[in-house]
């Protein structure tokens, strides 16, 4: 479905992002990326989003060279803090996503409101974004995303702000979202090595600098993924312990 | 969405709503004290001065007060008070002002927006619009006389070059300081240009359009006066001429201290609608 072939970038003050990426992706499946801070993970899906135009190679989708915004997408950026409008109430911000589904003014609302109890925001909804903590916001900016039900969904760093707990939470209704009609591609950076193992069916190293892609390792593990059980699964020990390698020693 | 039960529990968004709102009001009517004693004071003190001196040109205000009542608020009840002198000075005055305004607004924020939005039209612009805005607008008018003659056209069009630039230049300011990250937000969530600009730029620019819009609104004010002054059939301006010629300086005062409110109220209702529409707009506050 997504096609990145020999993917690179020079940002204009000529620094090199990214070089010689190579990364296909199924349509239906969880791709995470992990590396050190500053390989080009952002840089990355800045391109695959179509909002940055690379200088090198090309991204395909559906066979279709990604040169602009591809419909279906949503993103949620690492930046959350910045990517919610203040001006608009919680729900609202959700609702205004909405309007391109076609989906009537009630309707938004409704959506908006719903997914938002999913992330653990209904108590929420009614506030501005900057009466939000900032984990809440990173939840309010899952919630936008997750209600566009995107094909393609984009997630840079998605649960750094929240506790423990809550970042399970948040992985397993990732894990449910995903499996729901529809099926969603999602490419979804952490830095979290167990989680990258925990919710994706592969994981996809990079180191810098330039990000080039280092390891790419198949996720095999049982299907409905459980907090305690998959994590002492031995695969999981293995493969946490493989990634955590690769990442360490480039 | 699925049907999981909520991720995090009930966040702690208490209702400390009914709190602030009380003491708010209290903290109000306080401000309000506050500001308006020295006020007070000072008119009290005109009063005494004035009717100490006794000096034709400066009448005590009570005096200048009940000129004005004679003059525009004696009317009937049903046209809330306003006399035909009333209608005859605000009408005119109050329309070319909004009007001038009301247009101003409009080109100052469909410009402002389209030049900010380019690079290339900001950078084209940017000397030119420096310009404009350095000719004192007032300069125009014997122009605008030789263009449109006395009268309607030449008022509206003094005041809309007068106004236009604070609303341009700072549209053109909020939008190029639009955060990137909200304008790639909209594009990722496949947003068109139209719902990009109506949604997002306008509203992420919208404080600094706002003070734009008061500033504006100042300057209509002013030119309004200034073109009346130059001559012109009705209008407060025209109040101003005759009590001049008239040699009457309490009709003068009246009409001075007549525009002096009117700016203080436009800038009052402005403040109001502000806080209603965009209050919200700004980022954490205490
Ligand atoms: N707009 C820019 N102009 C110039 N250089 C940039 C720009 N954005 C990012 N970079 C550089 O590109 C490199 C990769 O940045 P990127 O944000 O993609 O890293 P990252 O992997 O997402 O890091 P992190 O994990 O800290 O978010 C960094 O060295 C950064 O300094
Ligand atoms: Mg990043």
């Amino acid at each position: 479905m997504l096609e990145i072939k020999g993917l690179g970038h020079r940002y204009a003050d000529g620094h090199r992002a990214l070089t010689g990426i190579d990364l296909g992706v199924e349509r239906g499946e969880l791709v995470c990326l992990v590396g050190p801070s500053g390989c080009g993970k952002s840089t990355l899906l800045r391109c695959v989003a179509g909002l940055l135009r690379p200088t090198e190679g090309t991204v395909t989708l559906d066979g279709n060279t990604v040169d602009r915004v591809p419909d279906g997408l949503a993103v949620v950026f690492q930046d959350y803090t910045r990517s919610l409008f203040p001006w608009l109430t919680v729900r609202d911000n959700v609702a205004l996503v909405l309007r391109r589904r076609g989906l009537g003014r009630r309707e938004r609302r409704a959506a908006a409101e719903e997914a938002l109890a999913a992330v653990g925001l209904a108590d929420a909804v009614r506030k501005y974004p900057w009466q939000l903590s900032g984990g809440m916001q990173q939840r309010a900016a899952i919630a936008r995303a997750l209600a566009y039900r995107p094909s393609l969904l984009l997630m840079d760093e998605p649960f750094g702000s929240v506790d423990a707990q809550t970042r399970e939470d948040l992985e397993d209704l990732l894990l449910t979202v995903r499996g729901g009609e529809g099926g969603m591609t999602i490419l979804l950076v952490t830095h979290d090595i167990d989680e990258s193992v925990y919710v994706g069916d592969r994981v996809v190293v990079l180191t810098g600098a330039p990000g080039t892609v280092h390891t790419e390792l198949r996720v095999d593990l049982p299907a409905p993924r459980d907090q305690i059980a998959t994590r002492e699964h031995p695969a999981f020990v293995a493969l946490r312990a493989e990634v955590g390698r690769a990442v360490r020693r480039p | 969405m699925t049907g999981k039960e909520g991720v995090a529990g009930k966040e702690g968004v208490a209702s400390e709503a009914g709190k602030v709102g009380l003491a708010g009001r209290a903290r109000a009517v306080r401000g309000f004290v506050g500001r308006i004693w020295l006020a007070v004071l000072l008119l009290a003190l005109w009063e005494a001065a004035a009717r100490a001196a006794g000096d034709l040109y400066f009448p005590p205000p009570t005096e200048i007060a009940s000129t004005a009542r004679e003059l525009w608020w004696s009317g009937p009840a049903s046209r809330l008070f306003l006399s035909d002198k009333a209608l005859d000075d605000f009408g005119p005055s109050l329309t070319h002002l909004l009007a001038g305004w009301a247009i101003a607004a409009a080109v100052g924020i469909a410009a402002g927006v389209a030049i900010g939005l380019s690079r290339v039209l900001f950078e084209l612009l940017d000397p030119v619009l420096q310009l404009g805005r350095a000719i004192p607008p007032p300069t125009l008018i014997p122009f605008f006389l030789v263009v449109f003659g006395l009268g309607t056209e030449m008022q509206v069009a003094t005041i809309v070059f007068g106004a236009v630039w604070p609303v341009l230049l700072n549209t053109v300011e909020g939008v190029r300081g639009v955060e990137p990250l909200y304008l790639d937000t909209a594009r990722a969530f496949g947003f068109g240009r139209a719902t990009r600009i109506l949604r997002v730029v306008l509203p992420a620019a919208a404080p600094r359009t706002a003070a734009g819009l008061r500033v504006a609104l100042g300057f209509a004010l002013i030119l309004m006066v200034i073109a009346e002054l130059m001559g012109a059939g009705g209008g407060i301006g025209a109040h101003l001429n005759d009590a001049e010629r008239g040699f009457l300086p309490t009709e003068l005062w009246a009409g001075i201290a007549l525009l002096g409110l009117i700016g203080y109220l436009l800038n009052g209702v402005f403040l109001l609608v502000e806080r209603r529409l965009i209050g919200h707009h700004r980022e954490r506050q205490d």
